[in-house]
C-alpha cells in the first residue's frame, strides 16, 4: 500500500487508475457515488506537498472506497435508503477523518443493504452489487460493495460496517480480507447506527500488513464516541478486559524474539509461536457446504504441520446464537430507525395532511421491505406481554454466549471456523425468503453478540472458482494478534 | 404464536408506518416464519442467568460538562430539513 511513499508514482496517477478502474466495471454497481472532481483536486495536493519535500501521511495518495453508511462531506451519505435520499452530511466520520489525515483519498461511496439490513446488498436502494467472480452470484452483505471493489482491485482497501458478518461474509465470498474488531475499537461516530450494542467499523484488504496499518491508524479513543476504548491496539498491552465477566484476552503467549524458532516436520522454521487453536465440535455440520468443510479441514492439518495444537471445543449455545441476534438487533433497529421521521434530513413524503401523516407517510415511502421487517419484529419483541418471552430471554441467553466464548478462551488462543455455510450464492435466491438469507449469519453472529473481533482470511477456491473465506476469532482486544496469527495462514 | 392480520397492522403502527395490502400479506408471511424461528430460544433454560444488554467494558464513562465546538454549524443543520422558516424548521399542522 505504500507506493506513494517511494515516489514512484504520482498521488494523482493512483486516484486517476482507481476512478477509470471503477467506471469499467460500473455492471457491478459498487459504487454509489464516485468522488472524481474531490478525489483528484486531494490528489495533486498530496503531488505539490511531496513535490515542495513536506511531510505526508501513511496512507498518502492511497484511493480508498468508502461504505455508504460514513458520514462524509463528499457526496450524498445514503447508506443506500431511500429515506436518506439528498442527505449531504455536514460532519464527517472520526474513523474517515482518521484515513484522510494520513492522506488516503476516498473515490467513491460503496454500495449495500439498505442500513446494513442484509447478507447480499440486494436489499439496496440503489440494486444488488454483483459477485467479483460470478456475476450471476451475490457479493454478499451488507458491505457488498466494498468487498467487491477491493477485490476487483479498484482500490487498495476499503470501509465497511459489521453487525452480524456484514465485513466477515462478503469478504468470504470475494476473496479478501474482512477484520470486524473488538467492540469499541475504533469510533463509531459518524457512523449511521443499526444496532448499538453490535456495531463495529472495519475494513476490507488484501493483506493482513494493510489491515495491521488501518488499525493502527483507527484505533482507539474517541471523544465523540463514548463506547470507544482507549487505544490498546498500538499500545501493545494485550493483556485483556478490565471487566472479568467478558471475554477475557488471555496475556500474549508470543515470544518476544526470533530465537528459539523450532523446526517443524517440513524442515521449514516456523514462527516462535504455538498456537492452541479451537475448532468447534458441536456445530451442525451438515449445514456447511462440503467444499467449505473441506477447506476447514486443509487448514487444521497445515496448523498441526506447523506445530500448532488443535483443541476441540464445546460450545452449545452458540446454535442459539442466530435466535438471540434476530432479537436483539431488531429490537435496537426499531429504535435506532426511529429518527427517521421526514422532518430534519431526508427524504420527506410531500403532500401530508398533519405530522402524525408525514412521519407515516415518509416512512412507508422510505424503507425498503426489510428495514419494515426488521422494525416490526423489533417492536414485536419489546412490546407488552412478549417481552419477557422474547427480549429479555434473549438478552439471558447472550449472557450464556458470552461466557461460552470467554471459556473457550481460557483454553485456547483463536477459534477457526466457517464465515458463513456457503460460498456467494445466486442473485434472487433468498431475497424473497428472510429466514433462509438470516441463515447466512449463522456462524457470524455470534462474535458480535460476545463483542470478540474476527478476520476472515481467503483460503482458497471452489471447484466453481467461488472464494472460500475462513475466520479466526480471538479474546477481546486480541486484534492484533489475530492479524498476525492470519500470516501463518497465508496461502504459500 | 399465531400472528394475525391485526397484529400486523399494531405492528405498523406502532412502526410509524402504513402498509399495502400486498405488504400486509407478505410481511404477514415473513413475520409468521421469523417468530417461529427465533422461539427456539424457548428449549434454552435460561433460569438464573443474568441478561447482558451491551458488551462495552465501561460502566460509566465522566466527562467534564463543557460547550465544546461542534462539527457543524446551527445554520448547516438546518439547510437540512426540507423547510425552514425563521431559524425554525417547518412542518405541517399537528392536528
Amino acid at each position: 500500500m505504500m507506493k506513494i511513499a517511494n515516489k514512484k508514482v504520482s498521488a494523482e496517477r493512483l486516484v486517476r487508475d482507481a476512478l477509470e478502474k471503477a467506471k469499467h466495471f460500473s455492471d457491478y454497481n459498487i459504487f454509489t457515488f464516485l468522488n472524481e472532481e474531490g478525489a483528484l483536486k486531494k490528489a495533486r495536493e498530496i503531488d505539490e506537498k511531496i513535490k515542495r519535500g513536506e511531510e505526508v501521511g501513511r496512507l498518502a495518495g492511497v484511493p480508498y472506497a468508502l461504505k455508504d453508511n460514513f458520514l462524509s462531506l463528499e457526496g450524498e451519505s445514503t447508506a443506500s435508503a431511500h429515506i436518506l435520499e439528498g442527505f449531504t452530511s455536514p460532519i464527517t466520520a472520526t474513523a474517515v477523518k482518521k484515513l484522510e489525515d494520513e492522506g488516503a483519498i476516498m473515490i467513491g461511496r460503496t454500495n449495500m443493504d439498505a442500513f446494513a439490513h442484509g447478507s447480499s446488498t440486494e436489499n439496496s436502494y440503489f440494486g444488488p452489487t454483483l459477485n467479483a467472480f460470478d456475476k450471476e452470484r451475490v457479493a454478499g452483505g451488507s458491505s457488498g460493495g466494498s468487498a467487491v471493489a477491493v477485490a476487483l482491485d479498484i482500490v487498495e482497501f476499503a470501509t465497511g460496517t459489521d453487525t452480524g458478518g456484514s465485513i466477515r461474509q462478503p469478504a468470504s465470498f470475494n476473496g479478501v480480507y474482512g477484520l470486524k474488531p473488538t467492540y469499541g475499537c475504533i469510533s463509531r461516530y459518524g457512523v449511521v447506527a443499526m444496532a448499538s450494542s453490535t456495531d463495529c467499523v472495519g475494513f476490507f484488504t488484501k493483506t493482513p500488513e494493510d489491515m495491521d496499518l488501518l488499525m493502527s491508524i483507527t484505533a482507539g479513543r474517541d471523544p465523540k464516541d463514548m463506547t470507544t476504548l482507549p487505544d490498546y491496539y498500538n499500545a501493545d498491552t494485550d493483556t485483556g478486559s478490565d471487566d472479568s465477566r467478558l471475554v477475557p484476552a488471555r496475556p500474549s503467549s508470543r515470544g518476544s524474539g526470533t530465537h528459539s524458532a523450532p523446526v517443524v516436520a517440513d524442515g521449514r522454521e516456523s514462527s516462535d509461536f504455538r498456537a492452541r487453536v479451537g475448532v468447534i465440535k458441536d456445530f451442525d455440520n451438515t449445514s456447511v457446504n462440503a467444499e467449505i468443510r473441506d477447506a476447514l479441514k486443509s487448514k487444521i492439518e497445515f496448523l498441526k504441520s506447523r506445530g500448532h495444537e488443535i483443541i476441540e471445543l464445546d460450545m452449545p449455545s452458540l446454535k442459539y446464537a442466530l435466535s438471540v441476534y434476530y432479537i436483539i438487533v431488531p429490537a435496537e433497529v426499531a429504535s435506532n430507525l426511529s429518527r427517521y421521521d421526514g422532518v430534519r434530513y431526508g427524504l420527506r413524503s410531500k403532500d401530508s395532511s398533519n405530522l402524525d401523516k408525514l412521519y407515516e407517510n415518509t416512512r412507508s415511502e422510505g424503507f425498503m421491505p426489510e428495514n419494515k421487517r426488521r422494525i416490526m419484529i423489533g417492536n414485536f419483541v419489546l412490546s407488552s406481554g412478549f417481552y419477557d418471552a422474547y427480549f429479555l430471554k434473549a438478552a439471558k441467553a447472550r449472557t450464556l454466549i458470552v461466557e461460552e466464548y470467554a471459556k473457550a478462551f481460557s483454553d485456547c488462543d483463536f477459534i477457526l471456523s466457517p464465515v458463513s455455510p456457503s460460498p456467494a450464492f445466486k442473485l434472487g435466491e433468498k431475497v424473497n425468503d428472510p429466514v433462509a438469507m438470516y441463515l447466512e449469519d449463522v456462524m457470524s453472529v455470534s462474535l458480535n453478540l460476545a463483542g470478540v473481533p474476527g478476520l476472515t482470511i481467503p483460503v482458497g477456491k471452489t471447484k466453481d472458482g467461488l472464494p472460500i473465506g475462513l475466520q479466526i476469532v480471538g479474546p477481546r482486544r486480541s486484534d492484533k494478534r489475530l492479524i498476525e496469527f492470519s500470516k501463518e495462514l497465508r496461502d504459500e | 404464536m399465531e400472528i394475525k392480520r391485526e397484529d400486523i397492522l399494531h405492528l405498523a403502527s406502532l412502526s410509524n408506518f402504513s402498509l399495502s395490502e400486498d405488504e400486509v400479506t407478505s410481511l404477514g408471511k415473513d413475520l409468521q416464519d421469523i417468530i417461529k424461528y427465533i422461539s427456539q430460544l424457548d428449549k434454552l433454560n435460561t433460569d438464573e442467568i443474568e441478561p447482558t444488554y451491551q458488551v462495552f467494558e465501561m460502566e460509566n464513562v465522566w466527562r467534564e460538562d463543557e460547550i465544546l465546538p461542534q462539527d457543524a454549524s446551527r445554520e448547516e443543520l438546518l439547510g437540512l430539513a426540507q423547510e425552514e422558516k425563521e431559524h425554525q424548521i417547518k412542518v405541517p399542522k399537528v392536528l
